[in-house]
């Protein structure tokens, strides 16, 4: 019981999970990206597209991180080279995804692939308990785990993570070190943004090898949340993402069990989670624990006279 | 001597303002040149284009006789020139270390941290400074922040050394050992540029001395050709200095009175710490200390701000530790914020409309919940001719008047209701002579009318200058009271950085 419970906690938190990665590397750069539940969407069409029409699901997963990388470009460009608001842009992606995903995902409805299949990795899922949970997944999830692990790395024991974390913090004292702030964020932002796209290619790939509009069901902005709540951190990133996976998981089996409380109220259990989340971590942010970049959401102008 | 660096005909604008209008000046390799200038002169900006953060619209730079261009502080760096911003370029949630290694070149990719820690540990040990390289930057002391941004540069190995008013938040030891660092750096042949305006260090240090004005440069002098006097009267040019005479001995009679006040701020540390003052009436109290040692948590709870968590303030016996701004002011007390365009005035309102901000409830400004304009428009009048503001056109947002006519808006404001006490932070920060003489002359004249002042400020010249008596705080607590008549600054900065008490 506990095994398929934690087996399912894991497929129904990875797509968040590479969701809140990609936006946790924007954040990091100082830019906020509310265009997560956007960039989502359009991984999941263009991963699913190119994996119909090719029957690869590399190439799938290529499509999803280029087409999200290409979108989230255009996020880059509005909010770091011309310094716009990055509210306004993020939603306007969001918009946007959901639009042009809907138009040209018309032509797939319907259509269906070969999905990622488990691969047991040898030993590692004999363990007890989490053995099954972790190590007899799919590609996807294990690349979520590589990411993880290189992400911490690449903040807090590379150069390049230094500078970036430098930039979100402060730009102008990055800029005085000779740093090229905007090179930095406009790759942040655009890589970042590819990983989301990963995340909704999950969805297309993994969860249900089919496309469906609106198929990523709000998962973006529980994303968005969870950056606040993991801290900016892409190890309890995967905490946070597995805890939404859990409570997915949880409401879906008392669906199965077939309880008397309503389906629709069970559905609505993450969300509500997120509120609860949210109002919890900004509790703790105000209390002084705050990890929170210090110049996120501000654009950087070098001749900005303070 | 061989020329390092000049500047020619530099002229920099901003939408509506000429910061630099033609500015020329050289440095020559192991020179220290003084930049003088009053506030607005142009000093911070021209430095700004010395280190390729402004892009100046015109004129020339030459380094080693070779013309160069900076398009990013990268340009300059990599040129050898390196600059200790005023506001200090560091990451507050970084630790010591990791501010240091994003200014180096040649950092490894991987570890760099642990690769670099010995080299970095060896430059701070040979300028004898004590600095913990894992301690995250906003728990330490200002001084020791500007530390990194000096070991910063000098691990950089940058020629050119530009040092943008350095000591103004430093003790006066902290300041002798920052001369000490700077007068070796010099004969290691390393130029520097030093900003200040603060004479006695200027003569103290400086080979050469450029003095700026409006954005010109007035003139070179050349050590030995000038003493404070000269640089003091080139510095303000011809103009006019308001005169003022210091109000008679005040009364025993105590006005305010605190009681082991303590506030925390954001991050949940003491800001204020079991703090005692008293306040008599007519008295100009001065508060010295560095900054960040508590003074805006002290302003801000005296004026209902903040919110005080022990002990009590007492107005006139009246208990008025919880009371909210609008009770303080009711109370009689008025407030000179350390920030004036963030909570001194609303910029985008009129003068008109910044003049009644507090008081705008009073009958004589409204028609039952009607605004009378024309009342509004009288107190304007009236407020402008009294206190000398150059006021723009009628109806144009406040935040277009130059510093010193916004300090002058907001003390015409908070003077109105004859107040009890004025609470000054910093009032005098970023003004020119003439504006700073004037609000001295405000204070002066209030205490002779038996307002009391709390002045708060960093600039021992202007405390001793004004001040009846000087309280020194550290840390959040009261160290003791110094008779400005009688007590020497070595005092008052042993005081300052919690060495002894009074």
């Amino acid at each position: 019981m506990l095994e398929i419970l934690l087996d399912a906690t894991v497929r129904a938190g990875t797509p968040i999970l590479f969701a809140t990665l990609g936006a946790i590397i924007n954040e990091r750069a100082g830019i906020i990206n509310l265009g997560i539940e956007g960039l989502m969407l359009i991984g999941a069409l263009s991963g699913f597209a190119a994996t119909f029409s090719s029957g690869s699901l590399l190439l799938g997963v290529v499509s999803a991180f280029v087409a999200a990388f290409i979108a989230g470009s255009i996020h880059a460009l509005i909010t770091v080279q011309l310094r716009g608001n990055q509210i306004v842009s993020g939603l306007a992606l969001t918009m946007f995804g959901i639009g042009v995903t809907a138009l040209f995902g018309r032509g797939v409805v319907g259509q269906t692939i070969d999905g990622f299949e488990r691969h047991a990795v040898p030993l590692l899922s004999q363990l007890p308990v989490v053995g099954k949970a972790f190590f007899n997944q799919n590609g996807l999830i294990y690349f979520s785990f590589l990411l993880v692990a290189f992400i911490w790395f690449f903040f807090y024991h590379t150069r390049w993570g230094l500078n970036l974390r430098t930039i979100g913090e402060n730009p102008a004292a990055a800029d005085a070190c000779g740093i090229a702030v905007n090179r930095y964020r406009f790759l942040a932002v655009a890589c970042g943004s590819g990983l989301v796209g990963i995340g909704g290619a999950y969805l297309s790939l993994a969860s249900t090898p089919m496309w469906i509009e609106n198929m990523t069901a709000g998962r973006g902005w529980i994303a968005v949340a969870l950056v606040i709540f993991a801290s900016w951190s892409s190890v309890r990133a995967l905490f946070g993402a597995y805890l939404f996976g859990g409570i997915t998981a949880m409401q879906l089996r008392f669906q199965a069990m077939g309880t008397t409380v309503s389906a629709h109220v069970l559905q609505m259990l993450p969300y509500v989670f997120t509120i609860v989340v949210l109002v919890i971590s900004t509790i703790r942010l105000q209390k002084g624990a705050s990890q929170q970049p210090e110049n996120l959401g501000l654009p950087y102008d070098r001749e900005d006279r303070k | 001597m061989p020329k390092l660096l000049q500047l020619q005909h530099i002229r920099k604008t901003f939408p509506g303002v000429v910061a630099l209008d033609d500015v020329s000046f050289s440095i020559a390799a192991g020179e220290i040149h003084t930049l003088l200038g009053e506030n607005g002169a142009g000093k911070s900006t021209l430095m700004n284009v010395l280190t390729g953060f402004y892009a100046p619209d015109s004129g020339s730079l030459q380094l080693d006789g070779q013309s160069v261009r900076f398009s990013s502080p990268r340009d300059s760096l990599a040129l050898g020139i390196g600059m200790v911003h005023q506001h200090f370029m560091l990451v507050a949630a970084h630790s010591v270390l990791e501010n240091i290694l994003v200014a180096l070149q040649g950092v490894p990719l991987l570890f760099p941290r642990r690769q670099l820690r010995s080299k970095i540990e060896q430059t701070i040990d040979e300028f004898g400074i004590d600095l913990d390289l894992d301690a995250p930057v906003w728990q330490l002391s200002i001084g020791a922040q500007q530390w990194i941004e000096l070991i910063k540069l000098l691990m950089r190995d940058c020629r050119l050394l530009i040092l943008d008013e350095p000591t103004a938040v430093l003790t006066p030891q902290e300041a002798d050992k920052l001369f000490q660092v700077l007068q070796r750096l010099k004969q290691q042949g390393k130029s520097i540029i030093f900003i200040s305006h603060k004479m006695r260090e200027v003569m103290e240090i400086s080979d050469r001395v450029t003095i700026l004005k409006k954005g010109r440069s007035v003139t070179t002098l050349e050590a030995g050709e000038f003493n404070q006097n000269k640089l003091a009267a080139l510095m303000i040019g011809g103009d006019k200095i308001p005169e003022w005479q210091k109000s008679l001995p005040f009364s025993d009679e105590l006005v305010l009175e605190i009681e082991n006040l303590a506030v925390r701020n954001d991050r949940g540390l003491a800001d204020l710490d079991n703090f005692n003052l008293q306040l008599k009436k007519g008295e100009i109290l001065g508060i010295a200390g560095i900054a960040g040692n508590g003074q805006k948590a002290l302003a801000e709870a005296l004026t209902g701000l903040t919110r005080v968590e022990s002990g009590r303030v007492l107005a006139a016996g009246e208990d008025i530790t919880r009371s909210c701004a609008r009770s303080s002011y009711i109370a009689g007390i008025a407030h000179i914020p350390e920030d004036r365009k963030a909570i001194g005035i609303v910029p985008d309102l009129s003068l008109d409309e910044n003049l009644i901000l507090k008081n705008f409830r009073a009958k004589r400004f409204r028609h039952g919940v009607f605004q009378s304009r024309s009342a509004i428009r009288n107190n304007a009048i009236e407020k402008v001719d009294q206190f000398a503001i150059k006021a723009g056109p009628q109806g144009s947002p406040v935040r277009l008047l130059s510093g010193g006519n916004i300090q002058k808006v907001i003390i015409a404001r908070e003077l109105s209701e004859q107040p009890v006490v004025l609470i000054a932070l910093y009032p005098t920060r970023g003004l020119d002579i003439g504006s700073a003489e004037y609000v001295h002359k405000v204070i002066a004249e209030g205490a002779g009318n038996g307002m009391s002042t709390i002045l708060i400020s960093e600039d021992l010249d202007e405390l001793y200058k004004i001040c009846d008596r000087i309280a020194v705080i550290f840390r959040g607590r009261l160290i003791g009271y110094v008779d400005p008549a009688n007590a020497s600054r070595e005092q008052i900065g042993l005081m300052m950085s919690g060495e002894v008490s009074a």
